[in-house]
């Protein structure tokens, strides 16, 4: 009967292995969903920050070390951790964990079905920071993809260099007698910076939701450097000749406060642009993302080999538009994700600076003949936002 | 350059004033002369002349980034900065140049009389010897859009601190038309009188707000509190105009704007008046269009200020004249330390006998016995064509800069209206990637009518809660434009409105801004084109 084979085919065809729903990525064959963001039965989570790991699920699938993190984020849930490589069956759909080198215990999820492979990202970075599993390219026919910072300004510089800034900062705050704040999200971020710094400068000092995410971390078998909760119970003296770990949620805190004067650092992706950084009125940013840049989304796209690019998050139209335009074959989905741990608090406030009126503006524009706006009247002669810092 | 490319970035790391004056100071004592005194210009506003047409920038860094077109507009779009975009999207390295500012300076001026493949060459050269943030002051110095998040105060303040010469001596010294190629570092240490170059103007005297918003009304008794006896007080109304400094000296005329321009040629009405009085004179006052001695509101003066050349017509339609309130020379004498009412009488000696008095007109002294009174007639500002009342200590001498004290200004309320957000753009620096820029509108029977744009008033974090509802609430996508489903309501101030052609509603605000988010009103409940045009006839 090959008529019949034929429309079996047509079918399998007609159905794509995983599908975008409104409640996250689902694969039908398999019945189960990847980082859904509404209760389901069986769901495959990349990664244990928040907009990937939703609580509500029946069952969990995550890698070993998510363990103790969802156990602490989400209560009690029904979880089944695995090794990456190791394969889940799931209604004969093979299902596998891949390092996505985005933060302790993240993954890249491989879905197996009658020859077709899928890949979900997740968040990822192809910068091995030393402490997550490094990224590793999975062949594949369709990757899913994230884009946080799917622009071209986008470029990071290798993470010694940040740190040798990161920990020259320390050791001068420290001459000046400034306690030293580092803010950035408390799973990843934290961990990374703990595992890089130069601890002959001084102890390491850490907020209760790093503290806890540590713990978790090493409930997980994983080696930290050792850190020290601030309590109201610690010697000021002694915090100030440390380094504080914060998360951005403790930014223009009294729990920040009480540490001063200090000087207070800020670690993300974002600060690699002048405004971001300005407005987050930090004393120092420093560019340091646990996302790929530009060239490592590329790159790692490349490497996929895959016919089509699913892009969840980010930048996804214009990063979709110039990836077609080079050749590949690239989508943009609409996902939840992407209100993620590297979204920044409200600034606080900063120092006013008085700046000129419109009226002057207006007058310096027209008496100095020589200043031609740049294209569409977005010019910078015109913008009255460039001015206090 | 290294040492200005760190400047820069130093700058941004603090928000601390006392931290920024000694980054100001380290650079100061780690640089050659020239360079300060290139440094001091920029600062002060004085940018390069642009010698490479801004399109031919931009496509050169577009060729040097290997990235489309549509690409580096995107790009320009997040960065908001096109220094830095062009900086940011360049390939990475670390520089290898040891040109000093004023190297640069020197390059970038002698570059007038190159050919297109020269000045692209010599381009394309320097930006691969120099590293990223290097790069971003090289493009700020090149495109001329060069502004630092650093008052000029700050700048003389660490000045002084070097040099030891007094802030307010330093201030006059680096007004006017100086040139940091042959004004050099040694001079302006020894400049003991400022005012040998006849054109140099007077630092301004800045009035500091009695009241900081429209919100927070003083009372007659507040006012008592903070200024005390009302006898102390000079009133006067605060003119609507452009505010500027009159020079006649040597025989020679000048006039400069508050942006420290020399705007002497946009002005010829003046000249007559100015050639009249007494050499060494120095006159402060405001610059209106006038008609039958009154003054007209400022969207008058505007249709002129724009003008490279003065038609007859412009001319005729906005003439402009002069509403003086201060003096600071007088015979050849800086008499900034003599007291307001001295300098007054002064001044009115030098109106009683100007043969000009439909061009230079005194600024009428109100008369008033207490601060309450003195409320009620600020309340007649709009008809009078001011801003507001300005308040000057009858004993003070003419300061520097903005001063907290002796001279303040207290602005009348602005007029407001309740309207919806229909479209949004993004923000430009600080707000760079964040919808900031917000177009609003009332309705016109069943439609919503755009009538303002505004991108100020809002707190930072109300900012970030209007972007995020944007993101998510976007019907249309035009360009860098996205149309917003009508939902969010906000108080939009202007200080005053007037018919218009150009728009589609038929009238133009001044000044618009946000005064607040109205998260208590539903679109339906925002006001009305008719309301609006209500306020024309006032």
């Amino acid at each position: 009967m090959p008529g019949f084979v034929v429309y079996t085919i047509f079918l399998l065809m007609a159905k794509p292995l995983l599908e975008f729903t409104d409640k996250g990525i689902y694969c039908a064959q398999g019945k189960f969903y990847i980082d859904p963001w509404k209760p389901v039965d069986d769901a495959v989570i990349t990664h244990a920050h928040a907009d990937h790991a939703y609580p509500g699920n029946k069952r969990y699938l995550a890698h070993h070390h998510s363990r103790e993190v969802l156990l602490y984020r989400l209560g009690e849930i029904n979880l089944q951790t695995v090794e990456y490589g190791e394969p889940v069956i799931k209604n004969g759909v093979r299902i596998s964990l891949h390092p996505a080198g985005h933060v302790i215990g993240s993954a890249q999820v491989r879905v197996e079905y009658h020859g077709q492979v899928w890949v979900v990202s997740g968040d990822y970075k192809v910068e091995d920071d030393g402490i997550s599993a490094p990224f590793e390219p999975v062949p594949c026919h369709h990757f899913i993809s994230e884009c946080t910072f799917g622009m071209p300004v986008y470029q990071w510089k290798p993470q010694q260099l940040i740190f040798d800034d990161i920990n020259n900062w320390w050791r001068n705050n420290q001459q000046q007698g400034l306690a030293t704040v580092l803010v950035g999200y408390s799973l990843g971020k934290a961990q990374r910076i703990l595992q890089n710094l130069d601890l002959s400068i001084g102890k390491v000092y850490t907020h209760g939701v790093i503290e806890n995410t540590n713990e978790a971390l090493r409930r997980n078998g994983i080696q930290l450097n050792p850190t020290e909760r601030v309590t109201p119970d610690s010697s000021k003296e002694e915090v100030r000749k440390g380094i504080i770990l914060a998360p951005p949620s403790s930014v223009g805190t009294p729990w920040m406060r009480r540490f001063q004067p200090y000087s207070f650092g800020y670690c993300s992706g974002w600060m690699a642009i002048r405004g971001a950084k300005r407005r987050r009125a930090a004393d120092r940013g420093f560019v340091l993302s646990d996302h790929a840049d530009w060239d490592g989304l590329i790159s790692a796209i490349d490497a996929t080999g895959c016919e089509c690019v699913y892009l969840t998050h980010g930048y996804t139209a214009t990063f979709a538009r110039y990836l077609n335009e080079i050749g590949y074959n690239a989508r943009e989905v609409h996902t939840l994700y992407g209100d993620d741990e590297e979204v920044l608090p409200q600034p606080s406030d900063e120092e006013a600076s008085p700046k000129p009126s419109l009226k002057e503006r207006a007058l310096k524009d027209a008496v100095s003949s020589s200043s031609p706006s740049f294209g569409e009247g977005r010019g910078e002669a015109s913008s009255a936002e460039e001015e206090p810092l | 350059m290294k040492n200005f490319a760190q400047l820069f970035l130093s700058l941004d790391e603090t928000n601390k004033t006392n931290e920024k004056v000694k980054v100001l100071k380290d650079y100061f004592n780690s640089v050659p002369d020239s360079d300060k005194m290139h440094m001091l210009a920029l600062f002060a506003g004085r940018r390069p002349k642009r010698q490479i047409n801004a399109t031919l920038v931009r496509n050169w860094a577009i060729e040097a980034s290997n990235i489309p077109a549509w690409l580096f507009e995107e790009s320009y779009q997040v960065v908001g900065d096109l220094a830095e975009t062009m900086a940011l999207l360049m390939p990475q390295h670390s520089g290898n140049s040891s040109k000093t500012l004023t190297d640069w300076i020197g390059e970038i001026n002698a570059l007038g009389d190159k050919t297109e493949e020269e000045k692209k060459l010599w381009l394309m050269e320097s930006w691969a010897m120099l590293d990223s943030s290097e790069r971003f002051v090289f493009n700020k110095l090149l495109t001329g859009g060069f502004r630092v998040g650093v008052s000029q105060s700050l700048v003389v303040k660490a000045l002084s601190e070097i040099s030891g010469i007094a802030a307010p001596a330093l201030t006059h010294r680096i007004m006017g038309s100086w040139m940091p190629e042959t004004y050099t570092y040694a001079q302006l240490m020894q400049d003991e009188s400022p005012s040998d170059d006849i054109s140099r103007p007077y630092p301004f005297f800045l009035a500091y707000p009695i009241q900081e918003t429209s919100e927070k009304q003083r009372s007659a008794e507040e006012l008592k509190i903070i200024l005390g006896e009302e006898s102390e007080w000079q009133a006067e109304w605060k003119w609507d105009g452009i505010r500027s400094q009159m020079i006649k000296r040597g025989g020679e005329i000048f006039i400069w704007s508050r942006g420290e321009d020399l705007a002497t040629d946009k002005f010829p009405e003046l000249h007559p008046f100015l050639h009249a009085l007494p050499d060494g004179t120095v006159i402060d006052g405001e610059l209106l269009s006038f008609r039958e001695g009154k003054p007209l509101p400022f969207n008058v003066l505007q249709t002129r200020i724009g003008r490279k050349n003065l038609s007859k017509k412009i001319l005729e339609e906005s003439p402009v004249a002069v509403i003086a309130y201060d003096c600071m020379e007088y015979n050849g004498e800086d008499i900034r330390h003599k007291s307001q009412d001295e300098r007054r009488q002064i001044l009115e000696r030098l109106h009683a006998v100007t043969p000009y008095p439909e061009i230079f007109n005194l600024s009428k002294l109100i008369t008033f016995t207490t601060w309450d009174q003195l409320g009620e007639i600020r309340e007649q500002s709009r008809a009078m064509i001011a801003e507001g009342i300005m308040l000057k200590r009858k004993s003070a001498n003419y300061q520097v800069g903005r001063k907290r004290g002796d001279w303040w200004k207290w602005k009348i309320d602005p007029l407001s209206v309740d309207a919806v957000m229909i479209y949004a753009q993004k923000g430009h620096g600080r707000r760079a990637d964040l919808y900031t820029d917000y177009t609003f509108a009332v309705w016109d029977g069943d439609k919503l009518v755009p009538f303002a744009k505004a991108y100020s008033g809002l707190t930072d974090a109300e900012i970030n809660k209007v972007d995020y509802f944007i993101k998510r609430n976007t019907l249309e996508k035009f360009g860098p434009v996205r149309t917003v489903k009508p939902e969010l309501v906000f108080e939009i101030g202007f200080e005053g409105i007037n018919k218009s052609t150009r728009h589609k509603s038929g009238i133009a605000l001044r000044f618009p801004r946000i005064l607040r988010w109205r998260h208590d009103k539903p679109k339906e409940e925002a006001d009305t084109l008719e309301t609006l045009k209500g306020f024309l006839g006032e």
